[in-house]
This record gives C-alpha cells, sequence and structure tokens, in this order.
C-alpha cells in the first residue's frame, strides 16, 4: 500500500484469482497483515501491543457474545444471571465470566502500553496524527463501553460507580441535570438505565472495530513508525509483514496470554472490587466508591480539585478530567519538535520517564481511601499531567539538542555492515548454517 | 495609554511566536496547575488551623487474621471433611438468621455427598429445619414444604422486613459470596467470628463517647468496630462434629470459613485444574512460538559485531568525553 517495493498480490489458485477479480478481499489482507505490506525491520518489544489489543477485542467480543445469552439486563434478575446462572449453572459460565471480566483489564493493560509507546516515540506526529486521533476515539470508547460494562452486574460498585460517572453531567449548570436523567432514563440509576446501557454495551465493541479499522487503515498510508524515528528510506530498511511480524507478535501474544491466563485462573478477582458482590442497593452507600482500575489516574485528578475557585470545585473537576483526555488530540500541535523518537531527545526522554510515574502515582491516588497525605500528593500529580502535556512539551524543543539521528533505518540496526546487509527475500548463508530462506 | 496596552500587547506578540494551540495550552495548563495549587494550600491551611479529630474506627480497627485453607494457592483444592463440617456449622448456627440463596441442595455433592444423603439432608426436617415457600395444591393458599435436592437454600426469613424486625433493625446479608465480597474474604470472615472482645479500656479512655452501644457487640475486625451481630460462636462445643473432631469455637470458625469459599467459588477446584493445563498448553506455545520467530528472522536480524566509532562501548567513551568538556550531544 505504501511503497513502491511492497509486493502485489499474485492469486496463486484459479479459485483465487475468479475471488480477486470479483471480491478482491484476499488481496486486502494480504496487502494489510501478509506480505504486501512492508514494516521497519527494527521495531521493538513495545511495537507488538498493537496487534495484542486487537487480539483482546476479539477476545472480549467472543466472550462478551455468549455472556449475553445467559445474561438478564433487568434490577431484579442482572445480579443473579451472572452469580448464579453464569457462575455456577452455565457450563463453562465461570470461565467466560473471568475471561470478559480480566479481558477488560487486559485489553486497557496492553492499549496503556501502545499508547506510552506512541508517546515515547512520537507516534502522533506527522504524517501519523491521525492514526493518533483515531486511536484516541477508539480509547474513549472503550472507556464508555468498560464503564457500562461494570454497571451489568448490578453490584453494589455497579450501582454506585453509574451514580458517580453521571453525576459528572450534574456539575455543568443548568443543562447539567437534565443531561444526567436523560442519560439514564430517571433520577437514579434504574431499569432504565441497566437496559440502555446494555444495549449499548453490545454496540460500542462493533463501533470500536469500525474506527480500530480506520486507526489501521490511516495508519497503512505513510507505513509503521520505528524507534528511531527516522522514515524509512529503501526496501533494505523493511521487511514484509508476513512472516517476519505475524511471528513476532504471534510469540509475543502467545505470552502475554499466558500472564493473561494466569491472572483469570488463579487470582480472577484481583483486579477487581469486592464490593461488587453485593447486589445493587440504592439505600446503603459504599464506605469508598472506587471504579476500575484502569479508571483511576481520571478519578485522582476528579477528586483532586477540593476548593471552590471562581467555579464550584466539582466543575473543575470534571472539566480537569475531561481535559486530560481531550488534551491529548493536541498533542501533535503541542509537541513540535522534529524528531520523533524519545530515544534522541535528552530532555524529552527525562520528562518522559517523570510522566509514567506520575500516572502511576495518580493511579495510586485515585484507588486508595480519601486521606490528606495522598490529596495532596494527588494535586502535585495532577498538576504535573497538565504541565507535562500543555507546558513542558511545548517548551522542551527550545531547550533541547537532540542526539544525532542515524542516516537509515538498516544503518541503526546493520551498524557498519549496511552495505553487506542482504535485502529481504534474499537466501545467504553465514556462520557455517545451512541457507535459510528468509523472506518465502 | 500607550504603557497599560504594553504589557497585554508584549503578551499577545508572545502567543503570536508561540502558535495558537500552545498559548491555548500554556493558559489551560498553567490555570489548572494554579486552581490545584489553590486547593492544596488551602487543605493544608484547613488541616494545620483545625487538625481531624482522630477516630475510635482508625485508630483500634485491626487487618485480618492470617488463615490457611487447603483451597489456597494455585493448586488449592476443598478439603471435603472441612466443608462437611462447614455446612454442618452453617446448617446448626448460622442459618438460623444468614440465608444462602445462591446455592442449591444438589451443589451439596461437591462436598461428597452421594444423592441419597442430600435429599435426606434437605428434606428429612432432620438437619435442614427451613421449609420452602409453597402453594397448596388445592386451595391455592401460601404454605411451606420441605425442600427438594433441586431447592436453593431457603432463608430464614421471608422478607428483609421480617429480617430486620427480628434483627434489631440490622440485616444479616445473604452468606452465598460473603467470603468474595468482603476484603480479605475467608480470613475476615474467620477474624470476625473469633474477634468479639470486650471494648479495651484504652479506647474508652481516649474516646468516651465511643461507647459500644447496646444491642451492638465489639469486634475490632470490623469496619467500624460495633457489629450488630451477637457472638454466634461462643462456647466449644457448640455443635458436635460428625466426624468426631473437637468442636473449638477457633475449629468452628475455620470450618465455617472454609465452607463459606465453596459456596463463593464451587468452581474452584475446575478453575485451577483448567488453569493448570491452559498454563502448560501457553508455556509450550510461547517457546514454539519463540522458536518459530528465531528460525524467521534468523538471517534478518544479523547478530553483527560492532566495531570503531560505532562500538556502543566508544560511544560511551565519546558522550562521556563531550560531557566532561561540556559540549551538547
Amino acid at each position: 500500500m505504501s511503497f513502491s517495493w511492497a509486493k502485489p498480490y499474485e492469486p496463486t489458485t484459479p479459485f483465487m484469482k475468479w475471488l480477486d477479480e470479483r471480491l478482491p478481499l484476499p488481496r486486502l489482507v494480504y496487502g494489510a497483515t501478509g506480505p504486501g505490506y512492508p514494516v521497519p525491520r527494527n521495531l521493538n518489544a513495545w511495537w507488538n501491543f498493537g496487534v495484542l489489543s486487537a487480539i483482546f477485542l476479539g477476545i472480549q467480543i467472543v466472550t462478551g457474545i455468549v455472556l449475553a445469552m445467559h445474561y438478564y439486563a433487568t434490577g431484579d434478575g442482572a445480579f443473579n444471571s451472572v452469580n448464579q446462572l453464569i457462575m455456577r449453572d452455565v457450563n463453562g459460565g465461570w470461565f467466560l465470566r473471568y475471561a470478559h471480566m480480566n479481558g477488560a483489564s487486559f485489553f486497557f493493560i496492553v492499549v496503556y502500553i501502545h499508547i506510552f509507546r506512541g508517546l515515547f516515540y512520537g507516534s502522533y506526529k506527522a504524517p501519523r496524527e491521525l492514526v493518533w486521533m483515531l486511536g484516541l476515539v477508539i480509547y474513549l470508547l472503550m472507556m464508555a463501553t468498560a464503564f457500562m460494562g461494570y454497571v451489568l452486574p448490578w453490584g453494589q460498585m455497579s450501582y454506585w460507580g453509574a451514580q458517580v460517572i453521571t453525576g459528572f453531567f450534574s456539575a455543568f449548570p443548568v443543562v447539567g441535570d437534565p443531561i444526567r436523567i436523560w442519560l439514564l432514563g430517571g433520577y437514579a440509576p434504574d431499569q432504565a438505565a441497566l437496559t440502555r446501557f446494555f444495549s449499548l454495551h453490545y454496540l460500542l465493541p462493533f463501533v470500536i472495530a469500525g474506527v480500530v479499522i480506520l486507526h489501521i487503515w490511516a495508519l497503512h498510508i505513510p507505513g509503521s513508525g520505528n524507534p528511531t524515528g527516522v522514515d524509512v528510506k529503501s526496501e533494505k530498511d523493511t521487511l514484509p509483514f508476513h512472516p517476519f511480524y505475524t511471528a513476532k507478535d504471534g510469540w509475543f501474544a502467545a505470552f502475554f496470554l499466558l500472564l493473561y491466563a494466569l491472572v483469570t485462573f488463579f487470582v480472577p478477582n484481583y483486579l477487581g472490587h469486592p464490593d461488587n458482590y453485593i447486589p445493587a442497593n440504592p439505600l446503603a452507600t459504599p464506605a469508598h466508591i472506587v471504579p476500575e482500575w484502569y479508571f483511576w489516574p481520571f478519578y485522582a485528578i476528579l477528586r483532586s480539585f477540593t476548593l471552590d475557585f471562581i467555579l464550584p470545585a466539582k466543575l473543575w473537576g470534571v472539566l480537569a478530567m475531561f481535559s486530560s483526555i481531550l488534551l491529548l488530540f493536541f498533542l501533535p500541535w503541542l509537541d513540535k519538535s522534529p524528531v520523533r523518537s524519545g530515544s534522541y531527545r535528552p530532555i524529552f526522554k527525562r520528562f518522559f520517564w517523570l510522566l509514567v510515574l506520575d500516572v502511576l502515582i495518580l493511579g495510586f491516588v485515585g484507588g486508595a481511601p480519601i486521606s490528606p497525605f495522598r490529596t495532596a500528593l494527588g494535586q502535585i500529580a495532577a498538576a504535573y499531567y497538565f504541565l507535562h502535556f500543555l507546558v513542558i512539551l511545548p517548551l522542551i524543543v527550545k531547550y533541547e539538542t537532540p542526539l544525532p539521528l542515524p542516516d537509515s533505518i538498516s544503518s541503526s540496526v546493520l551498524h557498519g555492515e549496511a552495505a553487506e546487509a542482504a535485502p529481504a527475500g534474499q537466501t545467504t548463508k553465514r556462520r557455517g548454517s545451512s541457507a535459510v530462506a528468509v523472506a518465502r | 495609554m500607550g504603557s497599560i496596552l504594553a504589557f497585554p500587547a508584549a503578551v499577545l506578540a508572545y502567543f503570536a511566536r508561540m502558535g495558537w494551540v500552545r498559548s491555548i495550552a500554556l493558559f489551560v495548563g498553567g490555570g489548572f496547575a494554579f486552581v490545584l495549587l489553590y486547593s492544596m494550600v488551602g487543605n493544608a491551611w484547613t488541616y494545620f488551623d483545625s487538625p481531624p479529630a482522630p477516630q475510635a474506627a482508625e485508630e483500634f480497627h485491626k487487618e485480618h487474621k492470617h488463615l490457611a485453607l487447603k483451597s489456597d494457592g494455585p493448586f488449592g483444592k476443598f478439603d471435603k471433611a472441612q466443608l462437611q463440617r462447614g455446612l454442618q456449622v452453617y446448617t446448626e448456627v448460622c442459618s438460623a438468621c444468614h440465608s444462602l440463596k445462591l446455592v442449591s441442595f444438589r451443589d451439596l455433592k461437591d462436598l461428597g455427598y452421594n444423592e441419597a444423603e442430600i435429599k435426606a439432608y434437605a428434606g428429612s426436617g432432620k438437619q435442614w429445619k427451613i421449609e420452602v415457600p409453597s402453594i397448596n395444591p388445592e386451595t391455592g393458599e401460601a404454605t411451606t414444604r420441605k425442600a427438594l435436592p433441586s431447592d436453593n437454600f431457603p432463608g430464614p426469613f421471608p422478607n428483609e422486613t421480617a429480617a430486620r424486625a427480628a434483627n434489631n433493625n440490622a440485616l444479616p446479608p445473604d452468606l452465598s459470596l460473603i467470603t468474595k465480597s468482603r476484603e480479605g474474604g475467608a480470613a475476615y470472615v474467620y477474624s470476625l467470628l473469633t474477634g468479639y472482645q470486650n471494648q479495651p479500656a484504652e479506647l474508652l479512655k481516649k474516646f468516651p463517647d465511643a461507647k459500644t452501644p447496646a444491642n451492638l457487640h465489639y469486634n475490632p475486625y470490623f469496619a467500624n468496630l460495633n457489629l450488630a451481630m451477637p457472638p454466634p460462636l461462643s462456647t466449644d462445643g457448640q455443635v458436635t462434629y460428625a466426624d468426631g473432631t473437637k468442636a473449638s469455637v477457633d475449629q468452628m470458625a475455620k470450618d465455617v470459613s472454609a465452607f463459606l469459599v465453596w459456596t463463593a467459588e464451587p468452581n474452584l477446584e475446575r478453575r485451577h485444574a483448567a488453569g493448570f493445563w491452559v498454563t502448560i498448553f501457553l508455556l509450550f506455545a510461547s517457546v514454539l512460538a519463540y522458536l518459530a520467530y528465531r528460525q524467521v528472522w534468523h538471517d534478518a536480524k544479523r547478530q553483527v559485531v560492532v566495531t570503531g566509532a560505532l562500538d556502543p562501548a566508544n560511544q560511551a567513551k565519546t558522550r562521556k568525553a563531550k560531557a566532561k568538556a561540556g559540549v551538547a550531544g
């Protein structure tokens, strides 16, 4: 799709030729994830997480569809359909449910690593701005889907989480309350909210899948980035996606699924909250209402605004929380450094790791019960979050001298021996090993 | 006039140089940071000006005790004899107030009972005494009948109001999921059952207002220290175990906690067994896939011995020398 040396699709059987002339679906797949997509040859392990997140989206959709067959979206039936029918009576229901529950967590783990990889290697920079923004759209849709999915078991945290999160809207003056009531279909989460959340929770993953296709499409126009941030210059810089990256993604996916299986089978409730095994009770507020772990940093930002300042504290919190995600859409225009990769940006690199630490601190503060010390810590961390993206990133470029970039991707990988490097597809013999066909 | 406008003009000129996106960003980022700082200073002021009063529940609350069960860990399996004893404690003690709604009698086969034993347990009226709500087939009037293996455990109260009325307005929670719905799980249940004590004199000295009210019972493992449930297991030998185990309070508390792990997670053994094989499979698959990856990449990823200026060791030397000389890069 993107480079002149990309291998065109050649149907090998009469049937594939027949099909290709009528519906070139195999051609599309071949060019997108097959040998027809040239990828920089120097991708490191952090580049595995895009494919991994697609795998987790698939796992969520498959387990979710089966779970929906056994789930009752009613105030009276939801809790028992999950905790009795699915967990006890449906054959393998416990596995589906734990796989889906922890699948959501692992989906967020891989997506967070994917996002931070993008932040470090400047994947948001030209010409990949739209790839980045579509990715953020996916992330926002994921958050909405995950939130609504957490409401479905209708436990205490489901109920009170829905109460708190829809309560964000009531922070806005005048329009806030009507919006909240419209969203919930009532004054508090109830049957109307539960049914619509179930409907949307079923719909949104397919919307995500659609945006994922746009995300990949937009990526394949300039082609994948790489750890040096240097553009692909020649065929020597790339390898065909298949078999090279299918093999690399393949082994990494198997390894990551192992971690996922360990959690799912041995500590399935570790990432959840015990209160969600108590049936929803509008009359009993839990001592600490916390969302799922993947929302903790944002929850910390929300709770950090404790005093009114011109606007009510709650409104500040809600504005800041929304801004903390929306500001990421402007990243391509905030960070103007022409160097993409953080590896060659000495000052940026330090601030990047500070940001990672900062988000971890925000996560810790957001998940823990409120205390004066933790609130102060959260306020510093929240302030740094905004300063990092809105003040430091735009200014770094003025004070930073980037390290010299390699001439090309192949020279960064193959060092002094680029001239001798065999282009992909050629057979070489070395170190006494027998000849190995590279790309066939 | 000119002097008044000089500052805004300078700011505008600066913004124009920065570009509008980054100008707004600077403003928004600085704004949020300022309001956060304002909140922090305000909080600190309040905190030091009028420090929050210490709370009895914060100071005297205890973390749950340690409890080791056979079902713990990745290879954990239930101790069926213990679960049977736990069921006996539940039947003879807990079921007076607590329901077990999500568990059905037929599930008891997991504990090692056969069908005849389950039928006798549920319906003979000797072990399980609570009957199941039903309808008289002739008159249609509400009545009760003996429990069948296909029934779920019937609760002691017909509804929440009746439960509260019988318990000083406190609602005894359903126990089906209790070990999953409390921080600490079985260890918490065990700590609570064995944790009743007299209110420490130290507490009353420090917090004279925090005296445990009548009808409540002091228990440092309970979040707010005062629990409505009277000590359910108070004397050794309260239950006469069918298997002859000595029924100390500690033993009964352990057994019923283990039983409640089973009620909350009846598929635990199946999960552990499936997890074992899935782990073996995925380990094998990862190793195989890794070897395939190495094979595919064998010639693409050339392990070149780097020499000269590009040798990482020499590059490090260069960086060091540059840093020493104060040269950028």
